[in-house]
């Protein structure tokens, strides 16, 4: 058997000579990760001023409008934001789906027996965690951004929206559970990005794994808080 | 003791493949793993059956010819661990043992248990070395090495290219086998020359044949050496670094 | 015959000098129009193709594994000499030199040893910089151990894995050949046949491993650097696929074999459990410098190890070689534990052992520097035998491992077929009777990376202007016949008995009778009872499935007739030399202590056997052995 050689030849601009390689597709995937983990507490600690009454999260949601002041026309800051945030969804799922169909090709055939001994419920499910995730979150935007969710909805009254999408169960049972599916994913994902990135330094990487708990904690309690104080009646 | 073997056998690239069963009776425990097979195969032979094809070599796990998937994991279940290893006192009177090949796009199938793992060796040869002509090297002793960085460096080296981390992939990945023979060279003074372009070629050249790494962490362990998952994130780092260096300006760093 | 080694002029510091001064060059724009083929890629074969191929020759490389990176250079364990002195013990070119000659108990080439010591110290520059994680100590500088047959610290070491850190370095300095496009490689494709023509080398005949195609090569000059031939006792430490057929091929198209009965037996290994072990494990010889080897002053003492106390122990080295104590070289250990477990006082549940003892370590120095020393070696010993070496001592008991003998070959490393050159363990010339640990890596690497290079280029120079002989030469074509006959005749055969099993009984015979120690009478018996064994497996043995697939079997089966005429040479060669040393003990020659008696005045030559046809008797070369810098004397290391 003989050698061949594969010659190598990447020569574009370097951002797509590197994001068309695997290590810098979960690159992307990691940094918008970190983009999207980042917009997430910042919706849930939001969300959070719910609890101080119904005119502070209702002023909280039009001050959104008005960032950056008198500087930039308003709404324009928040828009520059929605679309950083839609790009960086964008690129997330690209990344995914073109790593996820590499990785099926990888390995074509399959084990007839295999155990697994490290790989962990939420390292295995990320891309179908993320497929549902991504289902739940054009249903959400649907029901409390455009109000096509069929409860009353009012544009600009947050509270009143939510109290009224909440009380109905079957939508905060959908949402506790896509809640839980996240904080599996956003487990795997908070830990995985620092290896991603190639964030290790062995005097700290216990820490990578209780930021991940942590962070994935912190999303999923806050955010579920919302339905079950509806539910029990805590706000409303 | 008495077991049973579920084989796969598979005649080649075109053949679809197949398990079989052969009984494996009369099994010392103080046996390893492949001497065992070594009876069967006698018997086989005698039986009028071709014996299993199966990789092997040094026998004492340095090698790194040997690998099979025993009973769903890679070189069995003795944790650091290769096939050659492992013994049979392991095992109990009565036991079915599955045996699988390495299965994996970047190790195209041989036969019977055997796969091509040549793929790790274009990798190799793509950026996996430090150039020096025989006869050029200065005095061993001219730069010193912090004694851990010397350390981690053969952590990192103790690699024996056996393939069980990409036979572990869910991914079927090569992350571990490339960013262990990565960091070896590039944790080391003599490394940083070729650095840059050594970690672009070799993840490259990986991305030909193998599939990307998620981070599920089967390759750590699966290995037989225990390399670590770190070795990993030093190998992303840098291919990253090496996309934005520029070498120019970038002197000895 | 004449052989004429060609050992160059002057005083033995100046020799390779001189050599290398005197030896013509091929200029660069010149070296791309000559053809190498390189067989075997470890250390040696490695070496020589990387660095071959870095000078512009154009380098075919060959070998019967899947990956360069698998030969079993890689197993070595403890470590690779050179006399850097960088620890101020007084050791030098010269000291290492002469250690080596007197641990070879003097039956090694003055001129060669003394430039492998030469070169010792530009391997160890050479291996650094290429990346090989040797141990350091705390300031960042080199490590070294001691090792058995010398008293300074010249050990250069990575672990308890030098041998595969060593062989990576080689390995990746090779691959960078191949991904420059300046060596083809050839993998799972094995050597079964040289091609000589007009008594030069021409090229070589392969299997390819996977579909059976054999094919021929032709080249300027053909290097072999295919290991050594151990296996020939069946169990030894050396890897299942170690044979002896590129270099027996080459023997018997006319390269003189020297020495085949010096065989080294490696002291530390771990004792077979039943006939079913294929293969000894050693454990590295580095455990003898805080190990203590011991058995029970009584014979048939079953006792377990604790319950015996330290009075009735008999550690034997240490009583009989204060000097060395456990340190004493290879050969000599070897044989002391052979007489103790004659004696009845072996240990381990077959009593075909000695202990090895970390008790007195562990006390001195702590389990932790202990196991940073050996912790691998520790966990690969339990994992065989289960049974934990820091509280119970370790078994160990000799086991073939190392052959100093190979084919003949002169100051270039150039065999007595013209153009046909021999590195490594495959050749002879280095080690006398007797290897020091730690030597072999230093010679692989010498031959490969600072011998060959030169001497392969001088022996070029004269052959510009030739094209190799092309492989639709008459000679090729009858050599691809010949071995597809081989392969055909064995896949017909169809007996009743399997490959493993001629080999095993082959290997009976051997350890038996060539082993450790020989008899006149029990190498007669040998030779009696190998000729009808290797008939019995030309008429009896079963080689099942076809030659267009790889097949395992076909390929064990070339390897078994190579090693079946190979052990009678190397039983009749022992039988020959009438004398002890080294690695050859003939019970006949002792001291009254039962130590090696050496014959200086008939035996100070290689013996280097010719073919003379199958069934003929081989015909007898000798190379007088010149000791100019070293007085021949008693080895002692009391």
């Amino acid at each position: 058997m003989t050698t061949t050689r594969q010659p190598i030849t990447r020569r574009r601009f370097w951002f797509f000579e590197f994001y068309r390689s695997a290590v810098g597709k979960k690159w992307v995937m990691a940094v918008t990760g970190l983009i999207l983990i980042g917009y997430l507490l910042a919706h849930m600690v939001g969300n959070l001023k719910m609890y101080l009454s119904p005119e502070a999260i209702n002023a909280y949601g039009e001050s959104l409008r008005d960032l950056g002041g008198h500087l930039v026309p308003r709404t324009h800051l928040l828009w520059i934001m929605r679309i950083g945030l839609v790009v960086a969804t964008y690129f997330h799922l690209h990344s995914a789906t073109t790593l996820t169909l590499l990785n099926r090709r990888s390995r074509p055939d399959k084990y007839d027996e295999r155990h697994y001994a490290a790989a962990n419920y939420a390292s295995r499910t990320m891309i179908w965690g993320g497929v549902i995730i991504a289902a739940f979150v054009v249903f959400h935007l649907a029901d409390l951004t455009w109000g096509w969710g069929g409860a009353e909805f009012v544009r600009g009254m947050p509270y009143e929206n939510m109290v009224a999408s909440f009380s109905r169960l079957p939508v905060a049972l959908f949402y506790i559970i896509a809640n839980l599916l996240l904080g599996v994913h956003l487990y795997h994902g908070a830990w995985s990005l620092f290896q991603s990135i190639g964030i290790n330094n062995p005097r700290f990487n216990e820490w990578r794994r209780w930021f991940a708990y942590g962070i994935s904690a912190v999303i999923v309690i806050g955010n579920i808080s919302f339905p079950i104080a509806v539910q029990a009646g805590i706000v409303g | 003791m008495d077991l049973t073997l579920r084989v796969w056998r598979q005649s080649g690239p075109g053949d679809k493949g197949r398990f079989e069963e052969y009984p494996a009776p009369g099994i010392a425990s103080h046996m390893s793993f492949l001497e065992m097979l070594d009876i069967v195969n006698e018997r086989l032979t005698l039986a009028g059956v071709e014996p299993i094809a199966f990789d092997h070599d040094c026998r004492e796990g340095i090698c790194g010819t040997c690998g099979l998937m025993i009973d769903g994991r890679p070189h069995g279940p003795w944790e650091g661990t290769a096939t050659c290893q492992l013994h049979m006192r392991e095992y109990h009177d009565g036991d079915t043992i599955t045996i699988e090949p390495w299965r994996a796009k970047g190790f195209p199938h041989i036969k019977d248990l055997v796969v091509d793992r040549r793929a790790f060796d274009r990798i190799v040869e793509a950026g996996g070395y430090i150039t020096v002509s025989a006869g050029s090297a200065p005095d061993a002793n001219l730069i010193p090495i912090p004694k851990e960085a010397a350390e981690y460096a053969m952590d990192a080296a103790a690699c024996i290219g056996c393939g069980a981390c990409v036979a572990a992939c869910p991914n079927g990945a090569a992350q571990l086998f490339v960013a262990a023979k990565y960091s070896h060279l590039s944790l080391l003074p003599q490394g940083q020359p070729e650095r840059w372009s050594r970690a672009e070629a070799m993840v490259d050249t990986m991305e030909h044949y193998f599939g990307s790494c998620s981070n599920h962490g089967e390759c750590e362990a699966a290995c037989p050496k225990n390399i670590s998952l770190d070795f990993i994130a030093l190998l992303n780092r840098d291919y990253i670094r090496a996309k934005w260096k520029n070498r120019r300006l970038a002197g000895q760093s | 015959m004449q052989l004429n080694a060609r050992i160059p002029e002057g005083p033995i510091q100046d020799k390779w000098a001189n050599r290398r001064f005197d030896l013509k060059l091929v200029a660069p724009h010149n070296r791309r129009r000559f053809e190498v083929i390189v067989v075997g890629t470890g250390l040696a074969g490695a070496a020589a193709a990387a660095t071959l191929g870095a000078a512009g020759y154009h380098v075919k490389a060959f070998t019967y594994h899947d990956s360069t990176r698998r030969a079993h250079s890689i197993a070595a364990q403890g470590g690779i000499n050179a006399a850097k002195d960088y620890h101020g013990e007084g050791d030098s070119i010269y000291r290492l030199f002469y250690d080596t000659v007197k641990g070879g108990d003097y039956r090694s080439r003055e001129a060669n040893v003394y430039r492998l010591a030469e070169v010792s110290n530009e391997i160890i520059d050479q291996c650094v910089a290429q990346g090989v994680p040797f141990a350091r100590e705390y300031g960042g500088l080199l490590h070294n151990r001691s090792f058995g047959g010398a008293q300074v610290s010249r050990t250069f070491y990575a672990r308890g894995q030098t041998g595969q850190q060593l062989l990576l370095g080689s390995y990746q300095a090779l691959a960078r050949e191949v991904g420059q496009g300046t060596v083809e490689l050839f993998t799972h494709t094995e050597m079964l046949d040289v091609v000589v023509v007009d008594g030069r080398a021409a090229g070589i005949v392969v299997r390819d491993l996977e579909t059976g195609a054999i094919t021929s090569h032709s080249a300027h000059v053909v290097i072999l650097a295919t290991g050594g031939y151990s296996n020939a006792f069946y169990l030894s430490t050396n890897a299942m696929a170690c044979n002896t057929t590129a270099i027996w091929r080459a023997h018997r198209k006319g390269a003189l074999f020297a020495n085949p009965a010096f065989t080294q037996i490696h002291p530390t290994c771990i004792p077979a459990s039943d006939e079913t072990q294929s293969k000894l494990t050693l454990m590295s010889e580095s455990l003898r410098n805080d190990g203590r080897i011991w058995v029970s002053k009584t014979a048939g003492d079953h006792r377990a190890p604790a319950e015996i106390a330290e009075g009735e122990r008999d550690y034997y080295l240490e009583r009989r070689y204060p000097a060395y104590g456990n340190l004493t070289p290879r050969d000599v250990a070897s044989r002391a534990a052979k007489v103790v477990v004659d004696e009845g006082k072996g240990v381990g549940e077959l009593r075909n052992g000695v202990y090895l003892d970390f008790e007195e370590a562990i006390g001195r120095l702590g389990r932790d520097v202990i196991e940073a020393r050996y912790g691998n070696l520790f966990e690969m010993y339990e994992r065989i035998t289960g049974e934990d070496p820091y509280r119970v001592p370790m078994r160990i008991y000799p086991a073939p491992h190392y052959t100093m003998g190979g084919l003949w070959v002169d100051y270039d490393l150039m065999s007595t077929i013209p153009g046909l050159f021999v590195a490594g363990e495959a050749n002879f010339s280095d080690h006398g009777a007797n290897r020091l640990g730690a030597s072999a890596l230093m010679q692989g690497l010498a031959d490969g990376y600072f011998v060959l290079p030169y001497t392969v280029a001088g022996h070029l120079a004269g052959m510009l202007g030739e094209a190799p002989v092309p492989t639709t030469h008459p000679a090729f074509v009858a050599a691809v016949a010949e071995v597809e006959d081989r392969l055909g005749r064995l896949l017909v055969a169809n007996g009743s008995r399997t490959v493993d099993w001629f080999h095993r009984e082959l290997g009976k015979i051997m350890i038996e009778h060539c082993g450790m120690a020989r008899s006149a009478e029990g190498l007669r018996q040998a030779l009696a009872e190998i000729p009808p064994l290797r008939e019995e497996f030309h008429r009896d043995v079963r080689v099942l499935g076809d030659n267009e697939s790889m097949n395992q079997s076909l390929e064990r089966a070339g390897r078994v007739i190579d090693f079946f005429e190979l052990a009678e040479l190397m039983c009749r060669d022992a039988l020959y030399r009438e004398e002890s040393c080294g690695g050859h003990f003939r019970v006949e020659h002792q001291t009254p202590e039962g130590e090696a008696l050496r014959n200086d005045d008939d035996f100070a030559h290689v013996a280097a056997w010719g073919w003379e046809g199958e069934g003929a008797e081989p015909s007898l070369t000798k190379e007088e052995l010149e000791f100019e810098s070293v007085a021949l004397a008693q080895r002692s290391y009391k």
